[in-house]
């Protein structure tokens, strides 16, 4: 508080400028948090982008409804109606294991016949159960990942940066060494390396999505370290005989932690398609399971006929669309924000 | 500034040592059985051939000596052959290809340099264009649909871009059909009266003077060059944009303005040439982009090139392969940074190196 009051008597003073008046929000978050979250308030793109985040947290979260699973205890498997080569169209009607019918069919259709709303792939897996579980896998894998790829890259560059000298270069140069890697080669290689151990499942692209996916976060953050270092109230800190450790974690990490938190969130998107893309390519999860990238992976047998089963494509590549989309836009409003050469002209 | 090409020089030589080092790591993870066709053609059939592969190649020695010997190679008794060794230009045998990786590597490298070099064009020139063209109209309708295009292309997952130009303009109109080449073309790339001078066969054909093989090549090429810059323009378009928009606001710029060019020139001769400069930085990370493009790009398009090579080894569990393409690629990532770095000092001699 004391700070603010003094801000607010230098400007009236000094420019006779008229008082700024600090909204409460501004001053409980921080002057630098709250410009953000004001600007993406006030930005349509990013406005547009939650909007469909919403929906999809929505989809996720209310699974179990929209598509009720046909055995409870394992909800990720789609249900299959049989095991004909031949995809089935939308509005298709169940023949066989047909899963309970959702609250919303009678209302909405007038029917209780349940149907297969997009239609099947080859093999007669349900696109649309899919489609609605797939959420809950892309939303689960992207924060683990992102969660996990962020814990390795703090404490990378926090220990890089903290102690300097010889033990910077070294961890500097590993992470040279992981970036020579085109991305997602490497973590084809590894989850297929991964994959004898751990048994088809989400987890040998996961780990290997984690492994080769931390060095952006650790140069970040280590950056950030190096130069909040060289400011005043760290050299203030030292000056009172502050530890080093404490130094870092209460006054140095703290501060230059944010930016580093805000490309990791909107990273998340990059992460689902990385993954989608693994599982597209054969070293993802199990048959059935559900997730967009298995989805996907159908239509390449129907190449020469996917304009006869556009559906296969079409609803989850649809998906996979707008969930990204909706994490980039947001990240472009955010990178606007910090871009220092848009600063103060309300955005760009 | 020599001094600094000669540092960025010594740092490769270490950073392909760390490469070999990973890749060797990842390697230690398979079994003994899944090394040996590292040195080995064929899997051994019976128990006594494995053993005996197992002791002569030293697949369960200490990981160090594994690593050294899978460096240089380890000696066959009593000839002069030496079976393996990456320095000597073994990176072992495809167990799925059933050749020796390199050669898989040297058939399918030419069909992804081609995809690659043919893609460049337009990546790098609609992407600066559009950037340009963003900038000038700085905040105006035309410089929102840009930006709006862009994140989409960006957004776009490889696979499902691909597979909805497929399903448009293979499956439904049958203009663009995928793979490298049609059948007819095939057969008379591999007569002996068709020269094959660089294995890139829109070069090969023209320099044979068959504009049809050209043609045809060019069809295939197309659908795959669209995914690829579509979904690689964001990057270059907004780089382009920022350092457009940071150049206009320059003294220079304004100079050029007072002294009466029209805004024609002051774009063309005065801001655009400064503001492509940070754009060259971004020319390591494009390369990185196509490289992981192409695995995808060319495995929906049945390209046959190192990407999808790649993606079918790795779906085969064929690990041994995969190392060798990820150890190529790392190779040509870590050149194709140094070259950008070494441009750079040239490009802007505003560049101070320390």
């Amino acid at each position: 508080m004391a700070t603010t009051t003094a801000r607010r008597d230098l400007a009236g003073t000094l420019d006779g400028l008229p008082e700024r008046t600090i909204p409460r929000l501004e001053r409980v978050l921080g002057p630098e948090i709250y410009r953000v979250l004001r600007g993406l308030a006030t930005n349509p793109l990013s406005i547009t982008g939650f909007a469909i985040m919403a929906f999809f947290v929505f989809i996720a979260v209310a699974a179990p409804l929209i598509a009720p699973p046909l055995r409870a205890s394992s909800p990720y498997t789609i249900p299959r109606d049989g095991y004909a080569a031949i995809p089935r169209a939308p509005m298709s009607t169940w023949n066989r294991r047909q899963p309970s019918e959702p609250f919303w069919l009678e209302p909405l259709t007038g029917s209780t016949e349940w149907i297969h709303p997009f239609g099947t792939t080859a093999g007669q897996w349900d696109i649309f159960y899919g489609v609605v579980w797939g959420t809950r896998t892309a939303f689960r894998v992207g924060l683990i990942i992102t969660g996990a790829t962020l814990l390795v890259g703090i404490v990378v560059g926090v220990v890089s940066s903290f102690y300097g000298g010889v033990v910077d270069n070294i961890l500097m140069r590993i992470t040279d060494v992981f970036l020579t890697f085109p991305f997602l080669m490497a973590a084809l290689v590894l989850a297929a390396i991964l994959t004898p151990m751990f048994g088809k499942s989400t987890v040998p692209a996961t780990v290997a999505m984690i492994v080769f996916g931390w060095m952006g976060f650790a140069r970040l953050i280590r950056g950030d370290i190096l130069s909040i270092k060289e400011r005043d109230y760290v050299m203030a800190a030292r000056v009172i005989g502050a530890k080093d450790r404490r130094i870092m974690f209460r006054h140095i990490l703290p501060n230059a932690i944010f930016p580093t938190l805000v490309v990791a969130s909107m990273n998340l998107g990059d992460v689902v398609i990385i993954f989608a893309a693994l599982s597209f390519l054969g070293v993802g999860v199990e048959l059935g399971y559900a997730d967009w990238g298995q989805l996907l992976s159908f239509a390449r047998d129907w190449i020469t006929a996917l304009d006869t089963y556009w559906y296969i494509v079409v609803f989850p590549g649809l998906a996979l669309l707008f969930f990204v989309l909706s994490w980039n836009l947001v990240g472009d409003a955010v990178r606007d924000i910090f871009d220092p050469r848009m600063r103060g002209r309300g955005g760009a | 500034m020599t001094n600094y090409i000669i540092r960025r020089l010594i740092i490769v030589p270490f950073l392909l040592m760390g490469t070999t080092v990973l890749v060797f790591v990842m390697m230690s993870f398979l079994t003994p059985a899944e090394r040996s066709s590292l040195y080995l053609r064929d899997v051994p059939r019976n128990e006594a051939a494995w053993d005996s592969a197992i002791r002569r190649y030293c697949l369960d020695c200490p990981i160090y000596v594994q690593y050294y010997r899978w460096l240089v190679g380890v000696p066959i008794g009593g000839t002069d052959e030496i079976s393996g060794g990456i320095l000597r230009g073994n990176l072992g045998y495809s167990r799925t290809a059933h050749q020796p990786v390199v050669d898989l590597i040297k058939q399918r490298f030419p069909a992804t340099l081609e995809l690659a070099l043919w893609a460049v064009i337009p990546i790098v020139g609609g992407g600066v264009w559009l950037g340009v063209l963003s900038a000038v109209n700085h905040n105006k309708p035309i410089d929102q649909v840009a930006r709006v295009f862009s994140i989409i292309g960006y957004s776009f997952p490889t696979f499902v871009f691909g597979l909805l130009v497929l399903m448009i303009f293979y499956a439904k109109l049958e203009w663009f059909p995928p793979g490298r080449i049609s059948d007819w073309a095939s057969a008379i790339i591999r007569s002996p009266s068709f020269h094959q001078y660089t294995s890139l066969i829109t070069v090969d054909s023209i320099l044979n003077l068959r504009f049809d093989i050209f043609l045809d090549a060019l069809r295939h090429l197309v659908l795959p060059i669209v995914t690829l810059s579509y979904l690689s323009w964001a990057l270059l378009l907004r780089v382009t944009r920022s350092s457009m928009l940071e150049t206009l606001r320059q003294d220079y710029v304004t100079t050029a303005r007072a002294k009466g060019l029209t805004e024609k020139a002051v774009i063309n001769k005065h801001a655009r040439p400064n503001a492509l400069i940070p754009v060259v930085t971004i020319g390591g990370a494009t390369v990185v982009g196509l490289l992981n493009g192409v695995v995808i790009t060319e495995t929906i398009f049945d390209f046959p090139g190192i990407g999808s090579a790649a993606a079918r080894a790795a779906l085969q569990l064929d690990v041994v392969s995969v190392l060798g393409f990820v150890l190529f690629t790392g190779l040509i990532l870590v050149l194709a940074n140094l070259l950008v770095d070494i441009l750079y000092v040239f490009i802007d001699p505003r560049v101070i190196l320390e």
